[in-house]
Parts: structure tokens; sequence; C-alpha cells
């Protein structure tokens, strides 16, 4: 069973295949059952693989060789696949997930005439993934991480009529860019120094030649990282997943939430024997994730739209695995990967049923009571958010978040500050999701909805709402239960983190005040909202309260700084430069036929005696040749 | 003998530079009759009598007299005589006159390249003629008829009167 | 009549002849001078036609000046004929009034 490993990417692409050749032919039906069908193929494909793995008795990785990508002087990558419990859990997340969302798509995208189009690019985007997360050498890893980016671009920039959108898909594309270079100088100086990208192998090689913190791991760590920030959208790279919300909501869901945006945290899980190699690297990547998961919620909380107030919180939930994967809690990293996919995938179909149902309405502002009029929408989304609150006991992202918050104490790489950091989060996480769930779906209505979501659409969130409550359920703490299915799982891969003595006694104890934290935020939001408008009014309208509301609405002003700091002398340099020498290469062609012409026409007088002159001239000359020669 | 052609050739010469020279038409082609009459008398001299007298027939008495008539026909008036006076310039002949003197030197030079020799020109009669003519170039002549056929034709199709009417309202 | 002669002072005054009708024809304006001047030219051609036949004593070069007349009396009649016309339509008989094909 296990050896139908290579279908699960094939699958997808052939999708892509069929429907980029002849989609616009095809009856919606067909293209909803290629597009969907072939991601749900891949999906049972993956349970089947997964499960031979789980109960046969094959070692801890497997290795399925396709071909020989290239040859270049004794380094020849190859296209294989390997399997291991990572992967295992990577490629089911991306294949449900993915599949719970072409299923959605299908209802979700009826309208709209790029139909074959949308599921072409969602096909490439899963197979392009799906290589990612499979790779079993850096180069074919880079394949799958610039293939899922231009899919990123592609379908930011779906309804590319509107300048807007393309602009968005522009900025996502260049920013990860900055990234990408960082990640593929990381590649050379790995290659360079240990003379292979076989991530087994490089790993290997990189324990015995390099002693712990000496230069080039933490340089090359430090490239990885960048990479790894662009794509996930952390600091400083994280300008743009806020406007990449301009795509359709299907398309952030499943990039923007669920997998894309986690490809960083998977590299670095990865690679993390080298990130152990160098602990200054880790710590940065620690201290990254929790400024970047403060910042982010601090913007959520002043938003507007409700697609950029999810935006800001995938940025604010990666960072929470940004900051487990600097304390060396790689298991913890990843179980928050799976949950906040689960949830933030139905939050943003939940957002996207709310505003296909509002006419295209984002502003939660205008929006409120939905409560009675799309129950199912409201009660999956409630759930999803409680997920994302980790609202105790009964939500998956309980028992996620608060792994990571206890462990960013109790961890050796952890720290007090680390810790702080993390329950604020939490505490902003609560604020900003119950304001937007408060907003949307609780008081007055302002609107009535057009339509109501279909079919597909409700299966799809009442599916992921299930996964969002029983996800969190295979890891427990000890406190309540001491389950530890998950981080067994992936014993092999990724090592248990290390718990600082002395700091484990106080694992109950901390695991109260989070719990607090979490319902302590709801609480807030309902009194502010409720029960206290009038103070919340004078909040907001104080000077202080003003300047920190447009601060936070944009985004710390990273967007400014960078426009002043980068474009704008780039973008003079370009308007000085605009008629450079090389320039005046291809002018100088066309300025001499312009000449010429111009001095040529200047003949055709069309006076007779002009040409008789001509004629007489030329007959003189070649008489005259004839004479001499 | 070889006074009188030489007699002939300076006149045709002087005559032939006087008909591009003047202003008036009339006078032009008064002189163009001269220097055909001139050049007849060197053909005769050179044994050709056919041909001097074909030249004094058709050249010198049925073109010329064609010019003549349209000339005539155009009665242009004395503001044409101011203008042509105008027209030609001192300054106007610089360029032609050295591409003239180039052609003649190369002529001259192609000429004496291939040396000189001294014959005595032979009468060849009307006869000889007629009979080469419609012997061997019976194909010209019939060739040649049928150039005039056309030129008949296509000269009275463009000299109509009424042609220019058609004309200006297909092309104006 | 018979005269001795290097034949090349013919074929020199055909030359000059030629010359002197191409200068004509670059120099004048007037329509009718530049057909004049072509006839001149023409008429040179032919004479030097009559000089070489003379040389080699046969009736060829008055056969071709002959048809070189034939020639030259067709293309007058329907030059003269177009001149008519050039001068109904433009008023004038300057050369450089036809400008119309100008680049």
């Amino acid at each position: 069973m296990i050896q139908w490993l290579w279908i699960i990417p094939v699958l997808p692409f052939t999708g892509f295949l069929l429907l980029a050749l002849s989609g616009a032919r095809l009856p919606r039906r067909l293209v909803a059952v290629v597009g969907a069908g072939s991601v749900g193929l891949s999906a049972m494909a993956a349970l089947m693989v997964a499960l031979d793995f789980l109960t046969g008795t094959s070692p801890h990785a497997y290795k399925q060789t396709l071909w020989v990508w290239w040859r270049v002087d004794g380094f020849q990558p190859a296209v294989t696949l390997y399997l291991d419990s990572l992967s295992v859990v990577m490629i089911l997340v991306i294949t449900v997930v993915g599949f719970l969302i072409h299923l959605y798509s299908t209802e979700f995208m009826i309208g709209d005439s790029g139909y074959s189009r949308f599921f072409a690019y969602m096909n490439l985007f899963v197979g392009f993934m799906l290589i990612l997360v499979l790779a079993d050498n850096l180069v074919f890893l880079y394949l799958g991480w610039e293939g899922v980016g231009l899919c990123s671009y592609l379908l930011i920039g779906f309804w590319y009529k509107e300048p807007r959108n393309g602009y968005a898909a522009r900025k996502a594309f260049v920013v990860t860019r900055i990234g990408d270079t960082a990640m593929a100088v990381g590649l050379f100086l790995l290659f360079n120094q240990l003379g292979t990208l076989h991530i087994q192998d490089l790993m290997m090689r990189a324990q015995q030649t390099w002693p712990s913190g000496s230069i080039y791991p933490v340089a090359a760590a430090l490239l990885l990282l960048g990479g790894a920030a662009g794509k996930s959208a952390q600091l400083p790279l994280q300008t743009w997943l806020p406007d990449a919300m301009a795509g359709p909501s299907p398309v952030s869901a499943l990039i923007h939430a669920a997998t894309m945006v986690t490809a960083g945290v998977y590299l670095i899980a990865r690679t993390h024997v080298l990130f152990t190699l160098a602990p200054k690297v880790m710590a940065l990547v620690a201290i990254l994730g929790a400024v970047t998961l403060l910042l982010a919620g601090f913007s959520g909380l002043v938003q507007r739209d409700i697609k950029r107030v999810l935006a800001y919180s995938t940025i604010s939930q990666i960072g929470y695995m940004f900051l487990a994967l600097g304390v060396g809690a790689w298991a913890a990293a990843i179980f928050h990967f799976m949950v906040h996919a689960f949830f933030k995938a139905l939050l943003f179909l939940g957002a996207g049923a709310v505003i296909q149902a509002l006419d295209e309405e984002h502003d939660m502002f205008k929006m409120g009571g939905l409560r009675q009029q799309m129950p199912v929408t409201f009660w999956t989304f409630l759930i999803g958010s409680s997920s994302l609150s980790a609202i105790p006991l009964i939500t998956a992202g309980f028992y996620s978040k608060d792994q990571i918050i206890w462990l960013a104490y109790s961890s050796v790489f952890g720290s007090g500050w680390l810790w702080a950091a993390a329950l604020a989060g939490a505490l902003l996480t609560s604020l900003y999701t119950f304001r937007l769930v408060f907003r949307v779906f609780f008081g007055s209505p302002r609107s009535q909805i057009k339509h109501h979501p279909g079919p597909a659409i409700k299966i799809s969130l009442v599916v992921l709402a299930i996964f969002s409550i029983a996800g969190g359920f295979i890891e427990l703490p000890k406190s309540l239960g001491n389950l530890h299915l998950f981080s067994d799982f992936l014993q092999s891969t990724l090592p248990s983190p290390l718990v600082a003595k002395g700091r484990g006694a106080l694992e109950t104890m901390f695991e109260i005040i989070s719990m607090a934290v979490s319902l302590g935020g709801v609480f807030l939001v309902y009194l502010f909202i409720f029960r206290m408008p009038r103070l919340t009014q004078r909040l907001a309208q104080s000077s202080m309260g003003a300047f920190l509301y447009k601060f936070w609405f944009g985004g710390w002003g990273f967007d400014t700084f960078y426009d002043h700091l980068i474009t704008r002398p780039y973008v003079w340099v370009a308007r000085v430069n605009r008629h450079d020498f090389i320039d005046g290469l291809f002018t100088a062609v066309a300025w001499i036929n312009r000449t010429g012409y111009r001095t040529i026409r200047r003949t055709q007088t069309g006076r007779l005696r002009g040409y008789a002159m001509g004629i007489a001239a030329g007959a003189i000359l070649i008489i005259g040749m004839a004479v001499l020669l | 003998m070889n006074a009188l052609f030489y007699i002939s050739a300076i006149v045709a010469v002087i005559s032939t530079l006087l008909v591009i020279t003047r202003a008036n038409a009339v006078h032009a082609l008064l002189y163009l009759i001269v220097s055909l009459l001139s050049i007849s008398l060197i053909f005769y001299l050179f044994g050709a009598p056919l041909a001097a007298i074909l030249e004094v027939i058709i050249y010198a008495g049925a073109i010329v007299v064609l010019f003549v008539f349209v000339v005539m026909m155009l009665n242009m008036g004395p503001q044409t005589l101011v203008q042509e006076q105008q027209w030609v310039r001192r300054r106007v002949w610089l360029g032609p006159s050295i591409l003239g003197a180039i052609l003649l030197a190369e002529l001259i030079y192609i000429t004496m390249a291939g040396g000189g020799h001294t014959t005595t020109a032979r009468v060849i009669g009307i006869k000889a003629v007629g009979l080469t003519l419609f012997g061997s170039y019976l194909l010209g002549v019939e060739l040649a008829s049928l150039l005039l056929l056309a030129g008949l034709i296509g000269a009275y199709h463009l000299g109509r009167r009424k042609f220019h009417r058609t004309v200006s309202r297909g092309t104006s | 009549m018979m005269i001795s002669l290097p034949m090349t002072h013919g074929l020199i005054l055909a030359g000059i002849l030629f010359a002197l009708g191409l200068v004509g024809v670059l120099v004048r304006r007037n329509i009718i001078f530049m057909l004049l001047s072509i006839e001149i030219m023409l008429n040179a051609s032919g004479l030097a036609f009559i000089t070489a036949g003379a040389q080699r004593g046969d009736p060829d070069g008055q056969i071709m000046f002959l048809f070189i007349l034939t020639m030259a009396a067709a293309e007058v009649s329907v030059g003269l004929a177009l001149i008519l016309q050039f001068y109904h339509r433009f008023k004038t008989l300057d050369a450089d009034a036809a400008d119309r094909m100008r680049g």
C-alpha cells in the first residue's frame, strides 16, 4: 500500500493538467468533480498510506525514488519521496483539509466565470505543497517551495481584472521572494560546506562536522530562517499576508491559513538538527515568534475587515509555532500547526460564507445579529473561534496552545519573558476573536442576508468544526490525562523538548493561569461591547487611543517604513536610469531606421527633373565603372 | 569632303546648343530644324542617302512640325516668355553641365580606346537597304508597324478633349 | 560622295549631341523643352548608328536608324498628347507642378 505514495502528489497534478488544458470546455459539474475529486482521491490515498505506515513493521522512514532529476559534477538530486512521521502528519492535513476546502469551493465559486481556472490553480497548489513536504532533498523541496509561491500569486490575483488584486499578488510574491533568496543562499552554503542537499545526510554531516554555535550552522540556520519567515509571514516579512486577503476566501483558507504559510514551520522542523547546532538562532526564532504574535495580535484588535482580522490572527498563531520551534518544542509546533489548520480554515470558510451571504460585505461593523439568520455558520464559526482562543478543555486549540505556552517557560531554551509574551498573546487572541464573533453574529441585525449557504459549504464547515474539537484529544497534558499520542508518533523524527529542572512542578498552576486568561479575554470583550459601549467610545476617541488605533491598524507602520526605505529609492533610481546606454542601443536601432527613412524620403521629390537627374547620374556612374574597370 | 563634314558638325553642335538655351519655344524649334538639317547632310556624306532623306522628311518634317502644332495650340502668351527666362538661370546649369561633361569625357574615352581607323565611306543605296529591311529584318518591320498602331491609338485617345473631363471626375 | 575620315569623329559628334540633349533634359523646366531634348538625344544615337553602319559597309546602320525614327515618331505623338492633358490639368507647362508622387 505504501508503494502508492507517489500517487498522492500525482493526482492533484493530473487534475491541474486536465483542467488547464480543457477545463474551459467542460461543464461545471465535471470541473467540480475533477477539481475536488483529485484532492479527495489523494486524501484517501494519504489515509491508506498513513494506515500502512502506522500499522506496518516498516522502519521509521520510507523512501521512494522516482527518477534522478539531474546530474551535474557528482551532484545528482533525485525526485525522491520521503515518508516519515512528520511527512505523514503533513500530507494528511494538506489533503484532508484541502479536500474539504475544495468541496466548499465547488459551491462557493459556482457563480464565477473562472471556475475551471480556479480549480486548476488550487490543484496545482496542492500538488506543489505535497512535493514540498514529501521532498527528500532540499532542491526538490525548493521546487515545491517556489511552486506554492507561484500558485499563491496566481490565486491572490485570481480576480485579475481589479488592479488592486494584482498589486496584492505582486506584493506577496516579491516579499516572499526576499525570503526565498535568503533560503537559496542558505542552500548554496550548505552544499558548499557539506557536499550534499539530501536532508537526512545533511543533518548527519552537519552534526558530525560542525561544532555547536560555530559560524556555519549559524549562517545556514539564519538564511533558512529568512526563507521561513518570508513564507510564513513573520517579522520582518509579514507585510504581504493582510493584503493577500484580496483573493477568494477558499484561497485564504487553504494557502494563507492551513498550508503554505506553515511551510516555514515545516522547513525549520525538518532541519531542526541544524537549528539545534545554532542555539543563538533558535533564540532568535523564539523571540521573532513572540514579537510577531504580539504585534499581529494588537493589529488584529483594531481591524474592520473580517478577513484582515483572521489574517493577522494567522500571523499571530504562526508566531506561536515559531515560538515553539525556538524553544525546541518541535512536536508541539507541529501539533499546533495541525489544530490551527483545522480551525483557521474553518474560520476563513465561515467568513467567506458570511461575506457571500451579505453580497461581498467585508466590514464587520456593518454586520450584526447573523446568529439567527445563519445558524450552521454561526455555530461552526463559534467553535472555530473558541478553538482559536483556546477555550479550556473542550477545544483542540486549548491543548495545542497551552502546550506551547507551558513549554515556552519550562523548556531549557525558554524563559519567563517568552511565557509572558505567549500569555499576553493568548489574551489578545481571545479579545480580537470574540470581538469579531460578537460584532458579526450578535447584536441587532444591520442587514439581511441575500442567500443562504448550501450543502457543500455546510458540510465542510461542520466537518472542520468536529476536527477543531476532537483534534486535540490526542495530546493531553500531565494533569488532564497525560496522553502523548501525537508527540510519541513524532518521536522518531522530532525529539521531545528538554524540560529545565525545577520548572516542571509549576505545570498545573500555569495551566490554570492560561485557562483564566483565555476565558477572561472573552469576558472582557463582552463587557466592552455590550455593557460599557460608551467607555469603549471614549477610549477610542482619546488622543492616545486614536493614535494607537491608527498605528495598529496600519500594521505597526511596516508598510510605510518599507515604502520609504526600499520602494521609493528603488523607483527613483529606476526613473533616473531610464535612459541608460543599453536602452540607448535599442533606441539607436529605431533612431537609425527613422533617420534613414527621413533621409531617403527627401529624395522622393515627385519631380520629373530630379528623377531624370538621378537616372543620368547613375548611368554615368555605371559607364564610368565600365570604363575604368 | 572632310571639311564639309566638320563644318556641318560645328553647325549642328551650335544650333543644338541654341535649342536648349532659348526661352522662346518656336525659336528653339527652328534651331532644331537647322540642327537636323545639318545632321542630314552628315548622313549623306557618310553614304546613307536614305537616312538623310528620312531625317529631313520625318524628323524635321513631321516630328518638329508636330511640336510646332502643339506649341501653337497651347498658345501661351508673352508671360510665358518671362517665366521661361526666369527658369533658365545660370545657377541651374551648373550641375547638369558637369554631368554632361563627365558623360562626354567617358564617351570620348571609350571611342578613342577603340582605335580610329579611317575608311572610305561607300554609298549604300536605297535598294540595298530595302532588300535587307524586308529580308532579314522583316519581323522588325512588323513590330514597328504595331508600335505605330499603338502610338496612333494612344495619341488619339489621349488627345481627346472630352477625355479630360472624365479624367478629372475620376481623379479629383 | 565619299569621305575618308576616322569614324571616331562621327561617334564623338554623336556623343556631344547626346550630352547636349541630356543637359537640356535636366535643365529645362518646361515639359515641351524636355521632350525636345529627348528628341535630340534620340537623333544623336541615330547618328551613332549610321556612323557605325558606314564604317562596316552594311545597310544595318540605316535600318536601325529607321527603327529609331519610327519609335521617335510614335513616342512624340503620344508624348505630345500627354502634354496636352498635362496642360489641361495643371494649367501650366511647369514639370515641377506634377509632384503628387512626393514621398
